[in-house]
């Protein structure tokens, strides 16, 4: 499945089904990732429930160092 | 006690977590610098690299309140937006609001600041907009509802100090809410200085991230807005055109 991933085209495999299947896929589930799925922002607590599919535009974004 | 929306903090500094030389000195630093409220920026993360080391993630949640800023937003729906995605993570409810209208000077768009405050605290949020230190979009921002006011010392990042107490006094004079007198801090005694004009709090980074040595700026830092705290609270005698002895006059014993 093909998605837009911050603004890169990524292929996942079509098993996927969730953001919490997507960033255990991408490997960033031990992190405090937040979602944004076609300009909707998800809680964190609902990433299990969110669903992804065919060029979802994604928006995965963190915490960093700033004043 | 430095009370903003439903928090209360004992210390009166809130520290940045940008541009610290490692990990390692930022935790020891954050640490000293006994601050309660820690900023953040909200950024994409890159999806090909599994192993991207966090700060957040050596923090310790339960003592630290996160106050992630809009920092990179231009406008007023860019800036609710960074807001909205920071609370989704379930972590915070408090945000700065910084919306730069100006790249050379890194000044806040007055404009749009104050439509993403309107628009933030009509969402519930805690919000507490960075500021110049234009005294009536002070006073505009409080009407709103904002739960503290935070005018620049002066520009982000320059460490020029408070170029302008007087119309920092002003805007601490009006102003109900806590005043966080933020950016623009370069020194130990420009954190004193802020405190003994009555402002409620200090927020800087550079001044710890960048010193030669930052775990003892942040004590530094630390003591200085105590100090001014402390000597605002005192009150400080009026300033006198001549000198008055400090010791007595009388008895002398002089031949």
């Amino acid at each position: 499945m093909k998605l837009m991933i911050n603004g890169e085209e990524v292929m996942v495999p079509n098993s996927l089904q969730s953001i919490t299947d997507l960033l255990k896929h991408l490997n960033l589930h031990d992190q405090v990732v937040i979602a944004e799925v076609n300009e909707d922002i998800i809680d964190n607590q609902k990433q299990r429930e969110t669903q992804i599919k065919e060029n979802d535009k994604i928006e995965l974004v963190r915490f960093v160092g700033g004043g | 006690m430095l009370n903003i929306g439903h928090y209360s903090f004992s210390s009166r500094l809130l520290l940045g977590t940008g541009k610290y030389p490692d990990f390692k000195t930022q935790k020891e630093a954050v640490e000293v610098s006994g601050s309660e409220i820690l900023t953040f920026a909200v950024r994409r993360m890159n999806i090909f690299e599994a192993s991207q080391p966090n700060f957040l993630e050596m923090l310790d949640l339960k003592k630290y309140t996160l106050l992630p800023n809009t920092a990179g937003a231009k406008t007023a729906a860019e800036a609710v937006r960074i807001a909205k995605l920071a609370k989704a993570s379930g972590l915070c409810d408090m945000v700065k609001v910084e919306v730069i209208g100006c790249d050379k000077t890194l000044l806040p768009d007055p404009v749009e600041t104050l439509k993403a405050t309107e628009e933030l605290l009509k969402e519930g949020f805690i919000v507490l907009p960075y500021t110049s230190d234009d005294v009536v979009l002070a006073r505009r921002l409080e009407e709103l509802g904002s739960h503290a006011i935070m005018p620049a010392a002066s520009p982000i990042g320059s460490g020029q100090g408070i170029i302008n107490p007087l119309y920092l006094k002003f805007i601490i004079e009006q102003t109900k809410v806590p005043v966080i007198v933020d950016a623009g801090i370069g020194s130990a005694s420009d954190a004193m200085i802020a405190m003994e004009l009555g402002a409620d709090g200090v927020l800087l980074n550079t001044a710890v991230a960048g010193a030669k040595n930052p775990v003892k700026m942040a004590l530094a830092m630390k003591m200085a807005v105590e100090a001014g705290q402390l000597g605002y609270e005192a009150g400080r005698i009026p300033r006198k055109e001549t000198a008055t002895a400090s010791s007595p006059l009388e008895g002398l014993s002089v031949k």
